[in-house]
């Protein structure tokens, strides 16, 4: 197949950049696009050009390496797919297809397609890990955790942190990355027991990050590849209020 | 080791809880679900129109007497009304910055029309209640009914002179614009709170995968309740209900 594309070009970070068009001629409908774009770019080198600049790991949907706004949709509209698990086979031959970087004031653009997401790893950073003393391996069934909490938590913790939910939101904000991190965590006996300070910390770098705030759209949940839904955020939210009022009345 | 909860001291939490985009949401939520309140309760009182001029006038003069009450109510409002406008400005004025480059091609996957306009929703009812209340509390001269809204006097049963709210009411929405504008004005505040009721919930962390069917249902329900209730009204005037009183 033939499919045309118009993809932001931008050398480094201070550079300005703009749309370039390109044409990917005999394609496979089995490709994945980003594929295609190392089709385009053999061609481009070949050409003596410069390759377009992608973020890509596993190629298989689960490291959160790949992050391209496909027509307006952060990894494309097809539902629960990340851009390396999206097959050329979901367009129709001769269309025009728009790649775009994620765009956040938090997600600086390095270099074409390429973000900066050391802003995630700060919020993490402040909080989102559980500390333990090293030692031998506990045994696996020595705390028994409820199967709907063990569910719960694994429902949040399938985020791979890629960055789609900052990308589709109206304001940029990061809050269905912090809220499936801080629910995942809170929801596990081994997590619980930092719970308070670890919401206050995560809400705070992410403040400091510049995201933006939530509200409410859902544009989040309608493009995260792992189907992460918004009650996490409820979760947060709800997990803040509690610690908020713990440290200001208990202590 | 919650004295130094995510580094803050107890003392600080305040500071912290206004700083924050979350604790910004909740007072979002808390102001809107209060004014909310008002809303449901200002309606009970404007149908009491349909049992009749004497019944609608006496609430009304009921409602004057007991004016310390509604000084506390009108400064608890107001107060609601300052948080909630300024946070709303913050907020977008935050969101805006976190995406200075905008997208070619933006399209908002899910999110509804509420939910993307509400601070332009909310605006434009910010404007329809500064008319409203110049139009019926302050009775002003903006009416663009003619009427002088203030020379309105009715006796109720016991003999005491009072407003004559019922009259007012009728001699207003006899107008069609102003029925028009009053019926796109408490549209414009449905729209508004069909999302706002939502994600008030969402804010506040009253929401999870059981109840989330419920509070979608809620907020919508609720939005049309009071759409239909407020616009009941004029559509009655129009329909010639109250004709006689201004004769």
């Amino acid at each position: 197949m033939h499919l045309s594309l118009r993809v932001w070009r931008q050398k480094s970070a201070s550079a300005f950049g703009r749309f370039e068009t390109y044409e990917a001629r005999n394609v496979s409908a089995d490709m994945s696009l980003l594929e295609m774009l190392d089709e385009v770019n053999e061609d481009l080198i070949a050409s003596g050009g410069e390759p377009i600049a992608f973020d890509s790991d596993c190629r298989e949907g689960i490291c959160g390496a790949c992050s391209v706004v496909i027509d307006g949709v952060p990894h494309g509209s097809r539902h629960g797919t990340t851009a390396c698990q999206l097959h050329l086979r979901h367009f129709k031959d001769g269309d025009t297809i728009t790649l775009e970087p994620w765009r956040a004031r938090p997600f600086p653009v390095i270099k074409d397609l390429v973000v900066d997401r050391h802003a995630f790893d700060r919020i993490i950073q402040a909080g989102g890990y559980v500390s333990v003393k090293t030692g031998g391996a506990p045994d696996g069934n020595a705390i028994p955790i409820p199967k709907t909490d063990v569910d719960r938590a694994m429902d949040a913790a399938v985020c791979i942190g890629c960055g789609a939910c900052v990308a589709a939101c109206k304001n940029a904000s990061a809050m269905l990355f912090v809220a499936s991190k801080v629910s995942h965590l809170s929801l596990l006996p081994q997590g619980r027991v930092e719970r308070e300070r670890r919401v206050l910390a995560m809400v705070r770098a992410m403040d400091d990050a510049g995201f933006g705030a939530c509200t409410v759209t859902g544009s989040c949940e309608a493009v995260c590849p792992k189907n992460i839904r918004i009650d996490v955020i409820a979760r947060m939210n709800r997990e803040y209020g509690r610690a908020l009022l713990k440290a200001g009345f208990v202590e | 080791m919650l004295r130094k909860a995510g580094g803050i001291e107890a003392m600080k939490l305040l500071p912290q809880f206004f700083h924050s985009s979350l604790g910004k949401k909740y007072i979002m939520a808390i102001t809107g679900l209060g004014m909310l309140a008002f809303v449901a309760v200002h309606l009970t009182g404007n149908l009491q129109i349909f049992l009749g001029p004497e019944v609608l006038d006496a609430y009304a003069h009921g409602l004057h007497r007991a004016e310390e009450l509604l000084w506390v109510i009108r400064v608890c409002l107001l107060v609601f009304i300052g948080l909630h406008i300024s946070m709303a400005v913050v907020l977008t004025l935050g969101n805006r910055a976190a995406r200075p480059i905008p997208y070619e091609r933006s399209r908002l996957p899910g999110a509804s029309h509420a939910a993307r306009t509400m601070i332009w929703s909310g605006s434009m009812v910010a404007v329809f209640v500064a008319y409203h209340l110049l139009h019926h509390s302050a009775k002003a001269q903006v009416s663009l009914t003619g009427h002088d809204f203030a020379t309105f006097q009715t006796t109720l049963a016991d003999g005491t002179t009072c407003h004559d709210v019922f009259r007012m009411v009728v001699a207003g929405f006899s107008q069609p614009v102003v029925s028009v504008f009053y019926i796109v004005g408490v549209g414009l505040l449905c729209h508004h709170l069909s999302h706002g009721i939502e994600a008030a919930f969402q804010s506040l962390g009253l929401r999870n995968r059981v109840w989330d069917a419920a509070v979608r249902k809620l907020a919508s329900g609720a939005a049309w309740l009071l759409f239909v209730g407020y616009a009941s009204i004029p559509v009655a005037v129009a329909c010639g209900y109250g004709r006689e009183a201004l004769n």
